[in-house]
């Protein structure tokens, strides 16, 4: 496959190491925040290619895993009213919510679909008119404005059983969130899809102002290697800065149509990442121009609001602060086919990860 | 129900021993062991490339008694039917089930059918039960004995094909492929095998994949299993799909596809044997049975890494992320 | 988010482009992009492309690479 292939060559990826090995002197934390990222480095073994010194953590990257308990209940209110269809990207059905999962609802008789694109809603609710189709909106900024789109071709082709529920959220807020709670890091592995979109100037404020490297990657082992490789040259020299290596797709101003249909259909608030909190300004919610799509506007529905589960550590583990094993649910209470918190609930995610590896 | 029987299952089905119409067919006597194996299917689309539910059917059955060592001979078939169902695709399967029927050379023998009410059942179910005989210097094929580092890893060809296939059909995502379900008979495929050479283990990678298959021997047997991830028979297709919805070959059912495990020294034999075959031209040796971790599969990548291949507790599930 | 893959624009219709991944054909959107023609490289993420492949830079950065292999010890 073109602009993948090249970008998995073995010689490739071995001397990226090599180089490694020769100019990193320093112990580098360095955290990905991106459940591609976390997927790549898992499934082409990055990290055993590293020097010692280098080390790579996962953090709250995957907009699936950190959906809060309360989306998710949220979203399984919608699937119970008559003459609802869910329509959902594949990762959330068997996201938990506080006692069941759109999954398992839908194995009891909920219509609940699962779908590749936004448009496939619009266009089942365009052929069920008398059906109510939700969408329950999930991403980052990479995501997002495909929902955005979609609700504007959903009002100019007056499609009005099509419904939002929007659980998108936005990165740079939670990066700076973690770094001002103290996580000990030297740089970030920044997601390239979503710089994509937004463009580099979303990070300038972590180099400047915490003195951190930011590295815009792609999600090809060959372009992870040379992020890390670009992040320890800034770090050996004393020099962090924002750069872009996913070059064959960032464009530092990133893209323009993209931007301006977030502006559009979106506003920032407030949000909650499962095992992180309240997080301001993390969140995205429709409008009130676009809010006859909006479904938590268009559907009195009252989700009594859960508390994170008693023991689960999600959020220090998502911040690095502590591991797995310290965690009194792991693999217990919480194993990857009943998962309690975010770290479990993605294949890839840091406690998913440990289980597999587990003695 | 008599009519539909008559006119749509005997009709497709007919041998003299089915002809009788009795409760339980009875099977002239054989002078080895009997292998007796159960399925059922309820799959979704009925219809989907490269088959339906009722090629599906005969060659599911067809195949546990096969990848056990198995002569397949004789199948019940059983039907229960919404009501409403339509007759022009009852027909087609039923055509399919005795074409692939004939195709593995397997009588159907006796059979069942109830109509339920709508709602009860979703469209059409399928159970074949299936009889074949088996020969002593078989026996320990569906028992993963005596299998030891060195031994080789074997598949007949690409995978992911049938579960992507149906994937795709199933629903709403509107990729254009020309990808076809694997689904087909593999006895006479194996039988050529077992003439021509030893083998220690085989079994069919269905639902949960090659991966399923692999962590069930290792879980089982204990062995540590490697396989090399280059060497992995895939399609483009397959490959390029599992890319865009973020899956994994490894764990998609296959249902045209043997695993065979052999001595090294057994390898070109049994390869030579398979490229004879239209559904083994593409087969490959993708792994070994290793001393290191035992219990566990692993799989090396194209720089030598390794990672631990496990089974998945559910469906694989499109991922945006 | 992030799992997108290079498609091959084969024709252009509007808002949306036929596009090709390896012999897989798809109808992607393009409500979020402009500009786009036949032979381009868009990344495909959600069935919406989200962004072009520039094929100056990707050669470029893969001859930064090959540049460093060279020198490589073994």
């Amino acid at each position: 496959m073109k602009y993948v292939d090249e970008y998995r060559k073995r010689d490739l990826i071995l001397s990226i190491a090599e180089k490694l090995k020769t100019i990193s002197k320093k112990e580098i934390v360095l955290m990905e925040v991106c459940g591609g990222h976390t997927m790549a480095i898992h499934r082409f073994g990055l990290n055993s290619l590293l020097p010692e010194n280098i080390h790579l953590i996962s953090g709250p990257g995957c907009p699936v895993c950190v959906s809060s308990q309360h989306f998710i209940d949220l979203a399984l209110a919608f699937s119970r009213i008559p003459g609802v269809i869910i329509t959902t990207y594949g990762d959330l059905i068997r996201v938990p919510g506080s006692s069941t999962s759109l999954e398992k609802e839908r194995a009891a008789g909920s219509d609940i679909r699962i779908i590749y694109s936004v448009l496939e809603a619009v266009e089942i609710a365009r052929q069920n008119p008398g059906k109510k189709i939700i969408f329950p909106g999930i991403g980052f900024e990479t995501t997002a404005p495909a929902t955005g789109a979609a609700i504007i071709k959903a009002r100019l082709e007056n499609v009005s059983n099509f419904f939002v529920l929007s659980a998108h959220k936005v990165m740079p807020p939670v990066m700076k969130a973690l770094v001002e709670d103290g996580v000990k890091i030297n740089g970030f592995i920044a997601p390239g899809h979503v710089t994509a979109i937004t463009g580099i100037s979303a990070y300038n404020d972590l180099a400047s102002l915490y003195s951190l490297g930011v590295v815009a990657t792609g999600f090809e082992p060959v372009d992870i290697m040379q992020a890390v490789l670009m992040l320890v040259s800034q770090i050996e020299s004393g020099t962090p800065k924002v750069e872009v290596q996913y070059r064959r797709v960032i464009n530092n101003d990133g893209n323009r149509i993209a931007q301006k249909i977030l502006r559009e259909v979106f506003d920032y608030r407030d949000d909650l990442w499962r095992g992180l909190g309240m997080i301001p300004g993390s969140g995205l919610r429709i409008t009130d121009e676009f809010s006859s799509f909006d479904a938590e506007k268009q559907f009195s529905i009252e989700v009594p609001r859960s508390t994170e589960p008693k023991g689960c550590i999600c959020g220090e583990i998502l911040r690095g602060l502590k591991t797995p094993v310290e965690c009194s649910l792991f693999a217990n209470k919480c194993i990857p086919s009943d998962p309690v918190g975010a770290c479990m609930v993605s294949g890839e995610g840091t406690c998913a990860t440990y289980y597999k590896y587990r003695s | 129900m008599h009519d539909l029987i008559e006119s749509v299952f005997i009709k497709h089905f007919s041998n003299n021993i089915l002809d009788n119409q009795n409760d339980a067919a009875i099977i002239p006597s054989a002078s080895a062991d009997i292998a007796f194996t159960t399925d059922s299917f309820v799959i979704d689309p009925l219809f989907f490339p490269g088959g339906n539910i009722g090629k599906l059917a005969v060659c599911g059955t067809v195949n546990d008694l096969a990848v056990s060592g198995a002569e397949p001979l004789y199948l019940s078939v059983s039907f229960i039917i919404e009501e409403g169902f339509r007759i022009d695709e009852l027909e087609k399967i039923a055509e399919s089930i005795a074409s692939e029927a004939q195709k593995a050379g397997v009588s159907i023998v006796t059979g069942d059918t109830k109509v339920v009410n709508r709602g009860k059942c979703d469209k059409l179910f399928i159970n074949t039960s299936g009889i074949g005989s088996i020969r002593k210097e078989n026996l320990h094929i569906s028992k993963a004995i005596n299998i030891i580092p060195g031994d080789i890893i074997i598949i007949n060809g690409m995978i992911g094909d049938h579960g992507m296939a149906v994937m795709n059909a199933r629903e709403s995502f509107n990729f254009n492929m020309p990808l076809e379900s694997d689904c087909t008979s593999l006895n006479h495929l194996i039988s050529a095998i077992l003439n021509r050479s030893p083998v220690k283990f085989m079994r069919d990678p269905t639902r949960g994949g090659v991966a399923a298959v692999l962590n069930e021997l290792s879980g089982k047997t204990g062995i540590g299993i490697e396989i090399d991830e280059p060497a992995l028979p895939v399609s483009k297709s397959v490959k390029a799909i599992c890319e865009i919805l973020g899956l994994d070959p490894l764990h998609v059912a296959n249902e045209g596809k043997v695993l065979i495990v052999a001595s090294e020294d057994c390898a070109k034999d049994i390869l030579e044997v398979m490229k004879n075959y239209e559904y083994g031209k593409d087969c490959a040796i993708i792994g070994r049975v290793v001393s290191d971790h035992p219990g566990r599969v692993v799989l090396r990548n194209n720089t030598g890494g390794g990672r631990i291949l496990d089974t998945l507790s559910g469906d694989q599930l499109p991922r945006i992320c | 988010m992030c799992l997108a893959i290079p498609a091959k624009v084969i024709s252009v219709d509007g808002a949306s482009a036929k596009v090709s991944i390896e012999d897989i054909e798809y109808t992607a959107s393009l409500l979020l992009l402009d500009d786009v023609k036949p032979g381009d490289f868009i990344m495909l993420h959600a069935g919406f492309g989200i962004e072009k492949v520039d094929p100056v830079r990707a050669a470029e950065t893969l001859e930064l690479l090959n540049e460093m292999k060279k020198y490589r010890t073994h």
